[in-house]
């Protein structure tokens, strides 16, 4: 069967544009790597009651959920598209076929490396957020939340109601830069005004919330046992001398939100540069990527929260069903993304943060190779890239292909982080790749 | 109704899951935070980005090696334990 519509991401990007396009009298496929529709935001436990979105998008009839399917590249097949997926931990095959493709991938996070950041008890901000979302727990029951952006605000409120105790709310950012951006935050005072002073409630009793800080070194041999917290200066460099130890069994570090762009680039559509050094899908105006019959929706076009993905979902559905984008959704969309800008452009990571790497700070954690390594293929094998860095030494080549290292890898390496290049998106067994083409059908 | 938790073992140790969660919840529930040794550095590892990018939480699960723990549900009778290096080399 071949669907009108494949959507790939069932977070709430992917919804509304799935739920969107059935109400446009599309047949939708809706493909999500996830064991229970949802994405990062909507995540919850399999007993919980499915979030509205989901509830929704499940009573459409001309919508197919296609659960735990990791689509691992996309292919043009005469006049249509399709969508190669590996299902569930059994790694069967499945395909998929539709004349259309949205891809509503979302994001992950991104990781700056400092030593210590290996050790057990370290995880990141969204990954602590989304272990208790789904299965109700915590990695320890005094976590220090670290790094930079938003998210880190939440994540606090999150661990501090399941019972955790957040010592510190450490975030590298000053938030007086979004002072710059006070047109941006004017036509968008719900987002972060009430949002902070909400959270801000819940934390003041119990956590100290230290802004131009960051963690720079975890403590402890098996596990974390504490963290030392630094002041930062406006590029992020560590002030010397300022550095105070907190006891803590946990931290939650993270410092912003990375696009997951493997699938998009693999077929060739364009990328742009936000305003915090990240490469996001360019799209136009309709949410079409520069390769026909390919839309994009959501983080994939640049990371801007849950509200700004549901309005680009719904006007890409509009856009692959032939009918006009609502004017609300198209003026919605102009606001928050103005709003998300100006949140990427103060949360961007300073130069400076690379000086609280020692030389034994591991920044590839599959392949263990250590800043020093790293900084050697620079200096003297004249490394001027990632890549020629990630051919000298190994960084990026484990089995994560450099999601976790690559913006970190990139700088050190005297760049900007270039959008993903994986020709599959996930570990595929290679009975699926020798397949000859067709034999699919 | 509450789910009913069920059994399963981490290097021989009975732990307690309840149904929907993930291994690498089931075993932080226990308050474990490390299933896996580096192969280089024989570092001890666990969870860290909690959604399937990162590898880090990489198990052997019922013999099978290089398995992600926080995307694989936990099944009754499971038999997680730690994976050294590549999980091949035993």
């Amino acid at each position: 069967m071949t669907a009108d519509l494949a959507v790939v991401g069932a977070g709430p990007a992917g919804l509304a544009a799935a739920t969107t396009a059935a109400g446009l009298g599309l047949d939708v496929t809706l493909v999500d790597a996830g064991a229970r529709a949802g994405g990062q935001i909507h995540r919850h436990a399999a007993d919980d009651p499915p979030p509205r979105p989901v509830r929704r998008a499940a009573r459409e009839r001309r919508v197919t959920h296609l659960a735990a399917h990791h689509v691992w590249t996309v292919v043009p097949d005469g006049d249509t598209w399709l969508l190669h997926a590996v299902v569930g931990p059994d790694e069967a095959p499945a395909t998929v076929r539709a004349r259309a493709v949205l891809l509503a991938t979302g994001a992950y996070e991104r990781q700056l490396p400092f030593p210590g950041w290996t050790l057990p008890g370290v995880v990141g901000a969204g990954g602590a957020q989304a272990m208790l979302k789904s299965g109700g727990v915590l990695p320890g029951r005094r976590v220090v939340v670290a790094g930079s952006g938003p998210l880190l605000l939440a994540v606090a409120t999150t661990l501090a109601a399941a019972g955790a105790r957040v010592p510190a709310l450490v975030e590298a950012a000053d938030y007086r830069a979004y002072a710059r951006h006070t047109g941006a935050l004017l036509r968008n005072p719900a987002k972060l005004a009430q949002g902070a002073l909400h959270g801000g409630a819940l934390l003041r009793r119990t956590t100290r919330l230290l802004t131009r800080h960051a963690v720079t070194a975890a403590h402890g041999t098996t596990r974390v046992e504490a963290v030392t917290v630094t002041r930062l200066d406006a590029r992020w460099r560590p002030v010397p001398g300022t550095g105070r130890r907190v006891p803590c069994d946990a931290l939650a570090v993270g410092h912003g939100l990375v696009p997951q762009l493997e699938l998009a680039t693999a077929l060739g559509c364009v990328t742009r540069r936000t305003p915090d050094g990240t490469p996001a899908l360019d799209v136009d105006a309709e949410q079409r990527t520069c390769v026909p019959g390919v839309w994009a929706a959501g983080e994939t076009c640049g990371v801007g929260g849950e509200e700004l993905a549901r309005t680009e979902g719904e006007i890409a559905a509009h856009s692959v069903a032939g009918s006009r984008p609502p004017r609300a959704a198209v003026r919605r969309r102009a606001r928050l993304r103005g709003f998300a800008d100006a949140m990427a452009a103060a949360h961007r990571p300073g130069p400076g943060w690379t000086d609280w790497l020692d030389g034994a700070t591991e920044v590839c954690r599959c392949e263990e190779v250590t800043a020093a390594a790293i900084r050697a293929s620079v200096t003297d094998l004249g490394a001027r890239d990632a890549r020629s860095v990630k051919l000298l030494t190994r960084a990026g080549m484990g089995w994560c292909q450099g999601r976790t290292c690559g913006p970190a890898v990139a700088r050190l390496a005297g760049e900007e982080p270039a959008p993903d290049r994986r020709p599959l998106s996930c570990p595929v067994p290679l009975s699926q790749l020798a397949q000859p083409p067709g034999a699919e059908r | 109704m509450t789910p009913a938790p069920f059994t399963l073992t981490f290097d021989g140790r009975r732990i307690t899951a309840l149904p929907g969660q993930s291994v690498a919840a089931a075993l932080w529930a226990a308050g474990i935070l490390a299933w896996r040794t580096t192969r280089h550095g024989g570092a001890p590892r666990g969870a860290f980005c909690g959604i399937g990018a990162c590898y880090d939480c990489l198990a052997t699960v019922n013999g099978r090696p290089n398995q992600r723990a926080c995307l694989l549900p936990a099944r009754p009778g499971d038999t997680v334990t730690t994976q050294e290096g590549t999980g091949h080399d035993r």
